[in-house]
Parts: structure tokens; C-alpha cells; sequence
């Protein structure tokens, strides 16, 4: 690994043009950044981070290797999930430590220019768009909530043996009227007991659907209660469990928006909900850079 | 029986220097992939690349270790999942139509496999309806 040319800040639209072999990261944009906030962080690649001022505003940057970050290189590295990884959590670093100097708007992963020229540039051009992001998300940050039932919940287990016909555990079950289940095997003809056997299945599917809208109703009225702490709220797709690590249904996964002074009302709320709400457990993780709230558009 | 687990920092205003334990892969993803200002950069990246690359996460595992451990290396070789794989496939022809179509399969693969996911919590494995 041989140290990039570029160091140090760079201002304005006269950037040091690197080699050709060369590229510039972007990490994203931030405004009223003092650069010293960046501290020693380093980047993609282990490279150091540095700002490119313009219009006002400050781009986070760092010189790449367009043997690794180049088109097609990117295409194949972009496949490999230790390198995603690597490059994810290097271009978090480096938003998060901004984000927590100042208001930062997190560009989307791999988008590289030609030189800091370019990239003062786009600061030039885009400026009126970063600007209306970053009044958005200024002085506020982003919280996750994360729900997860109990598999018993969900079952709606109470308890009791998985073969207890329980008719009346589940609102609306009919009691068993059939014969008596099989270990009463006296009064077996075939189709009392396949009857029974169903009607018992039956009555199980009843209580594993109400067990589930319950639980449905539970995350809803929490996330209610969440969203009226936060300035807003964005649903993240349940994670496969394989990628969560986590036992149990995710039952909400959701992203908040908090004010600066809400959070401590916010993370307030979260543990009562965790405390009064048998069977769920909750995962609050924060704060993180405004992500989620960043409408993507393409220009 | 309840809890609350703490990732991340308590307090904003806190500063996370040297903090390397950082979000868990699939917290950092749906957001790092998924999220953020989408600027045309000088270095092309097929935005369907990535939106694809999203898909495929999703379907993915928490660590590389434990996948291959688990033998899951299948996006590899698999033409409708991997570039690399399809390269051999084609030739650049139609490429953008073709990652269309990936994208199609792709989400239809997703939402029956979370649709199998949502059905684990409700369904008794026999899916059938008995008639009453």
C-alpha cells in the first residue's frame, strides 16, 4: 500500500490534479466543518481524509487507487462482501466523525470523481441541493428502533402442551366438541378423530393469527408512540435473520429523526415500551448521520 | 424478560473517536447502501448495480467466515446473481436490459423468500386449508 500523492487541504477549484491512476472518494458534504474535527480519521483503503471547500461548503474526500475503486474494478469489488464491508464502515467512520461536528449529508457509497477540481465543482453545481439537505437535517440525528417477539409470542404459546387441544385460548376458538383426542382410543372411528385432528389444527392456525396480529398491534402502537417524539419516521425492511444475527421475528425496524432536545425523551419512551412489553425485546442503536433521510433522487 | 440493548453512543454530542464497535453490518448497510445523496460521479456505477447489490444483501448473511462455513457462496456462480459470473455470459450486449430483467428475477426471488419468512411465524407447515 503506497501512501496517496494528495494530502492536506485543498481549497477551491484549483485542486491538485492527481495521476491518472488516481481518483477522488467521496464521503459526503458537509457545512461550517472545521477540518481539525476530522482529526487522524482515515478512509476507504485506509487513506486519509481530507476537505475540499466550495460554495460554502465542505466535501469529505480522500484519494483512491482506481485500480480498486475504478469501473471495473468497483463492479467486481462491490461483489465482494468482506471489501462492501471494509469500504461501508471506512465511509461511515468518516461521515459519523463529521456528523458529530457538523451538519453532514452522507453521499451514496462508491461515487468518485477525477480530481478535487471536479469535486469543487459538483459542490458549485449541486449546492442548492446539499443546502436544502442539510437545513433538514441540521442539529438533529438519526435513531433506530428495532423490535423483536419471542417466537413462543408469536405462536401464541401460553404455556401450555403444543398438543392441548385448547379450545377458548384463542378469542373466538370454538370448544372442542368432537371426540376426546386420541388417547381415549374407544370411540375411534376415522372420521370422528380426523375431524377432531383437524378442528384442533384448526384452532391452532386461529391462535397463531391472533397471536401474530397481537403482536402487530403491539409494534404499531409503539412505533405510534415513538413517532410522536421524533420530527419523523422512516420503515426499514424487516433484516433477514441471518443478517441481523438475531434470534426472534423482527416486528419493527424503523428509522427517527429526533431534534437535538427529543432525544432524551425519545430513548425515555423506548424503555418503557421495552419494560411493559412481555416477549419483545427492544434494540434502540444511535446516534447515527441522518441516512435515512435523505431522499435519494438522481440528478 | 424485556430489554433494551445500547449500540452506539448515548449522547450525540459525544464524540465516537476510536469507537471500532461500531453497527452491526445489516444496520450499516441498509443505510450505506441504500441511503445518501446519489450523485453522478466521474468513475460510472451502474446505479442498478447497486440496487441489485441491495437485493442481494438482503438475502445475505452477517459475516463472510460464517457463509462460506455454511457453504453460501452461491451469488457467486450464479448468473442472475453475479456480475462476475454473467460476465461470461455476456459481452456488454443489452447489458442494461439485462439488468433489468436480474432485477426483476431478483425481486421475485425476495418476496417469496420473505414472504416464506413472513409465513414461518404464521404458518403450521402442512399449508393446507382443511375444510370445515
Amino acid at each position: 500500500m503506497t501512501a496517496p500523492g494528495l494530502a492536506g487541504q485543498t481549497a477551491g477549484a484549483h485542486g491538485t490534479a492527481g495521476p491518472s491512476d488516481t481518483g477522488v472518494y467521496l464521503y459526503g458534504v458537509a457545512r461550517g466543518l472545521d477540518p481539525a474535527a476530522l482529526g487522524d480519521t482515515t478512509g476507504v483503503a485506509g487513506a486519509p481524509v481530507r476537505g475540499v471547500a466550495a460554495a460554502g461548503l465542505t466535501a469529505l474526500v480522500s484519494t483512491v487507487r482506481l485500480a480498486e475503486y475504478g469501473e471495473a474494478a468497483l463492479r467486481a469489488n462491490l461483489e465482494d462482501l468482506e471489501w462492501l464491508e471494509a469500504t461501508a464502515r471506512a465511509h461511515h467512520d468518516v461521515v459519523d466523525r463529521a456528523a458529530h461536528a457538523a451538519p453532514t449529508a452522507p453521499v451514496r457509497i462508491a461515487t468518485i470523481y477525477r480530481d478535487d477540481a471536479r469535486v469543487a465543482e459538483v459542490l458549485t453545481d449541486e449546492g442548492g441541493r446539499f443546502t436544502e439537505v442539510l437545513d433538514l437535517i441540521a442539529g438533529r440525528s438519526e435513531w433506530g428502533v428495532k423490535a423483536y417477539a419471542d417466537p413462543a409470542l408469536l405462536r401464541g404459546d401460553t404455556g401450555q402442551d403444543a398438543t392441548d387441544p385448547g379450545g377458548g385460548l384463542a378469542p373466538g376458538a370454538e370448544p372442542p366438541t368432537g371426540p376426546a383426542p386420541a388417547h381415549t382410543p374407544g370411540d375411534a372411528s376415522p372420521g370422528g378423530v380426523g375431524t377432531a385432528y383437524l378442528r384442533r389444527r384448526q384452532q391452532e392456525r386461529r391462535r397463531r393469527a391472533d397471536a401474530g396480529r397481537r403482536v402487530g398491534e403491539q409494534a404499531d402502537a409503539v412505533h405510534a408512540e415513538l413517532a410522536d417524539h421524533a420530527v419523523a419516521s422512516r420503515h426499514h425492511p424487516p433484516q433477514d435473520p441471518r443478517l441481523s444475527g438475531r434470534d426472534g421475528t423482527q416486528i419493527l425496524n424503523v428509522a427517527y429523526l429526533l431534534d437535538e432536545e427529543q432525544v432524551e425523551g425519545f430513548l425515555a419512551v423506548t424503555r418503557a415500551a421495552a419494560e411493559k412489553l412481555a416477549g419483545i425485546e427492544v434494540e434502540v442503536t444511535g446516534p447515527w448521520p441522518p441516512y435515512s433521510f435523505i431522499e435519494p433522487g438522481e440528478v | 424478560m424485556s430489554e433494551i440493548s445500547w449500540t452506539g453512543q448515548r449522547s450525540p454530542s459525544r464524540s465516537m473517536a476510536g469507537e471500532r464497535q461500531g453497527a452491526n453490518l445489516a444496520d450499516l448497510l441498509e443505510r450505506i447502501l441504500d441511503k445518501g445523496i446519489v450523485i453522478v460521479g466521474d468513475v460510472r456505477v451502474n446505479l442498478l448495480d447497486i440496487e441489485l447489490l441491495t437485493i442481494k444483501l438482503r438475502l445475505l448473511v452477517a459475516s463472510v467466515d460464517r457463509a462460506k462455513e455454511m457453504g453460501i457462496d452461491w451469488w457467486e456462480h450464479d448468473p442472475s446473481l453475479s456480475s462476475k459470473a454473467r460476465q461470461k455470459e455476456v459481452d456488454g450486449q443489452g447489458d442494461r436490459e439485462q439488468l433489468e430483467e436480474e432485477n426483476r428475477r431478483l425481486r421475485e426471488r425476495l418476496a417469496a423468500l420473505e414472504a416464506g419468512a413472513d409465513g414461518a411465524a404464521e404458518r403450521t407447515g402442512d399449508g393446507k386449508e382443511s375444510s370445515s
